[in-house]
């Protein structure tokens, strides 16, 4: 008798600390969890944009750079017309092409998602769709030149059609060429996530709408379209964060006579301009997160994701 | 509210390419009855109704919704509403503007479409929930907006398919009076399609048991039950014996409830012999599964007092005898 009450003591007394030792790690294991993709976030998305933060208050002269905390990147920034009006142009590149892909993207996928009946079809369609993302950007967008051009491919056949007498000069090198490029660059950005919206509506709603009377237009606006917005919703933020960033499109299609933020930014750097570069990129960066927090404020795209 | 429409189908028959789903069926529904098609998965019922919805072509044969033939109308203007199995309801519309919709559609103004369906959402006990969206609302819910939005359109043909399916064993019972205690209060005809023989028992005035794309006999339950006219619809309909023996004359049906066991069975004027398989206790009665050459799926049911007064055990042999005025002989 008296030996189990010796025997069950010192483990009573190691009970609370041998529980400490298990209780830690369960506390522990969310954290350790997180901490692959937090390291990640830190290291490649954090850092970087702390760095250009930092940078941007730093000054410079026309061979160097130096640490500093000056606001004269921002003051020069914002009170330089340059700056509002290259803002407009590319606000203007961006409404336009989110006008056209949301255009184009919702009747693709229309298409796609109601009215290919087979499977199959619909995924070799939707291939279709993605085959010009095997070749790179700069090379989709070189391709128009020798058909936009002034003696370009279009441009000799309507006139030997005897449409046109002399060439259309605001083929290429202009915001046509600019906006024409973009779209075909994006459009896929708003046909998948539009596509993948549609493809959730469940088809009964369609015969409940018809069944209620609704003719095809009437069953696109109040129901097809209304369920379809998280889909636009995301397929926006895509086109239009893209829009806002390039400065190879607009380089390339505008022949270097129109502008854009990120061209602006571009030649920055290659000035070596690296604060004002920095300045102009986090004013940029809150310029698009709240553009894409009013696109979220508008449309609700949590149950998408 | 609008008297019901009688529907009526003649050699009404779809087919999807080679395969026939409803192979030429005459069924007339008389107005203001409540109709249930009754039958296993993939026998044509729902087609059946979709064909009467208009969500389905039809393939031949004719489609009488009243006195005109609708086969080419679209839904809307058939005077029909349907509910559908997951109901449907549109996710982003609140209660109030899912029964609202198609008011909309044919453009009534939001006032007037609001308050009526209001009042639609109060008939069916929802006035409390009309501001919530579908996701807030549980199954039961759901189906009585559902109901809501299909009687909006003062349909003289209500369509329901499978609309208890989805629904837990205590709520589908619950909502079972409820579809009758409504059927009774607007007098519309009502077309019913379950795979579930109590729902169709409960519920019709005309139950149409349906396999392989026909007809197999359509009649008030009661007739169903008691001259089942084929072997597959005493099978389906539950509680009969489907013998195939020489001595009784082609195939014949006996109610399971018929037959006794024991000394009782002595008195019966039709006497088998079989092997006690299994024993369930349900209460009320005891169910037993008999192994008799000449019936698959032999089946006694005897009530409590009856068996407790003289029990068997499984693998025991015993003899069971019915008379002969129980016997039911079917269609071969």
């Amino acid at each position: 008798m008296t030996d189990t009450t010796a025997s069950s003591r010192p483990s009573a007394a190691a009970g609370p600390a041998a529980r400490r030792g298990p209780a830690l790690l369960p506390r522990l294991a969310p954290y350790l969890q997180a901490a692959p993709l937090t390291v990640v976030l830190v290291l490649f998305l954090l850092v970087p944009i702390l760095t250009i933060v930092a940078v941007s208050f730093w000054d410079y002269d026309s061979v160097r750079i130096y640490p500093d905390f000056v606001l004269t990147n921002y003051t020069e920034l914002l009170s330089s017309p340059v700056t509002w009006k290259t803002y407009l142009s590319t606000l203007k590149y961006a409404a336009l092409t989110w006008a056209i892909t949301a255009v184009i993207g919702f009747t693709v996928a229309y298409f796609l998602a109601f009215h290919v009946r087979s499977t199959t079809w619909q995924m070799v369609l939707f291939l279709l769709c993605t085959i010009p993302f095997w070749t790179s950007n700069i090379i989709r967008m070189i391709s128009w030149i020798p058909f936009l051009g002034r003696n370009g491919l279009l441009n000799s056949g309507l006139i030997s059609a005897g449409i046109i007498d002399q060439p259309l000069e605001f083929l290429l090198f202009s915001d046509f060429s600019v906006v024409l490029a973009f779209v075909h660059l994006y459009t896929l950005f708003m046909v998948v996530p539009v596509f993948n919206s549609m493809m959730r509506i469940d088809r009964a709603l369609i015969e409940a709408a018809r069944d209620g009377g609704a003719g095809g237009a009437q069953i696109l606006w109040n129901v097809i379209l209304p369920l379809t917005k998280p889909g636009i919703a995301i397929g926006s933020i895509f086109v239009v964060t893209l829009v806002m960033g390039d400065f190879i499109t607009v380089r390339l299609m505008s022949g270097g006579q129109s502008a854009s933020i990120g061209l602006m930014i571009a030649n920055e750097i290659s000035l070596l301009q690296y604060p004002a570069a920095a300045a102009n990129a986090v004013v940029l960066l809150a310029v698009v997160l709240m553009m894409v927090a009013a696109m979220l404020r508008v449309v609700d795209i949590r149950k998408e994701l | 509210m609008t008297a019901g429409s009688t529907v009526e189908l003649i050699k009404l028959r779809k087919a999807y390419g080679a395969t026939v789903a409803v192979d030429g069926i005459d069924l007339r529904i008389p107005a203001g009855s409540y109709c249930c098609l009754l039958g296993p998965s993939g026998c044509g019922k729902t087609s059946t109704l979709r064909m009467i919805a208009g969500h389905e072509d039809i393939t031949d044969g004719d489609l009488l919704i009243g006195d005109t033939v609708v086969n080419d109308q679209p839904p809307a203007r058939r005077g029909t509403a349907m509910m559908f199995q997951s109901y449907a309801l549109f996710p982003h519309l609140d209660g109030t503007d899912n029964v609202a919709f198609s008011l909309k559609m044919k453009g009534v103004g939001k006032e007037e479409r609001r308050r009526r369906a209001r009042e639609m959402l109060d008939l069916v006990d929802m006035g409390a929930y009309a501001a919530r969206l579908p996701a807030q609302l549980s199954g039961g819910q759901q189906q009585r907006v559902a109901l809501a939005r299909a009687l909006i359109t003062h349909p003289g043909v209500l369509l329901l398919d499978e609309p208890l399916s989805a629904l837990d064993p205590f709520l589908r019972v619950r909502m079972r009076e409820e579809l009758k205690r409504l059927h009774r209060e607007i007098g519309i005809t009502f077309i019913h399609v379950t795979h579930s023989q109590t729902e169709a028992m409960a519920l019709a005035d005309i139950a149409v048991v349906m396999n392989k794309g026909r007809i197999e006999q359509a009649g008030p339950p009661r007739e169903l039950f008691n001259q089942p006219r084929t072997a597959f619809v005493a099978r389906f309909i539950g509680g009969h014996n489907v013998i195939d023996d020489g001595a009784v004359g082609g195939p014949c049906a006996v109610r399971t409830d018929r037959i006794r066991l024991g000394a009782g069975a002595l008195a019966g004027e039709i006497q088998v012999e079989g092997t006690v398989r299994s024993l369930e206790y349900h209460g009320a009665a005891v169910h037993l599964g008999l192994d008799v050459p000449g019936a698959a799926d032999f089946a006694v049911v005897v009530d409590e007092a009856g068996y407790f007064a003289a029990p068997v055990s499984v693998g025991e042999r015993v003899r069971a005898g019915w008379n002969r005025t129980d016997t039911h002989p079917l269609v071969p």
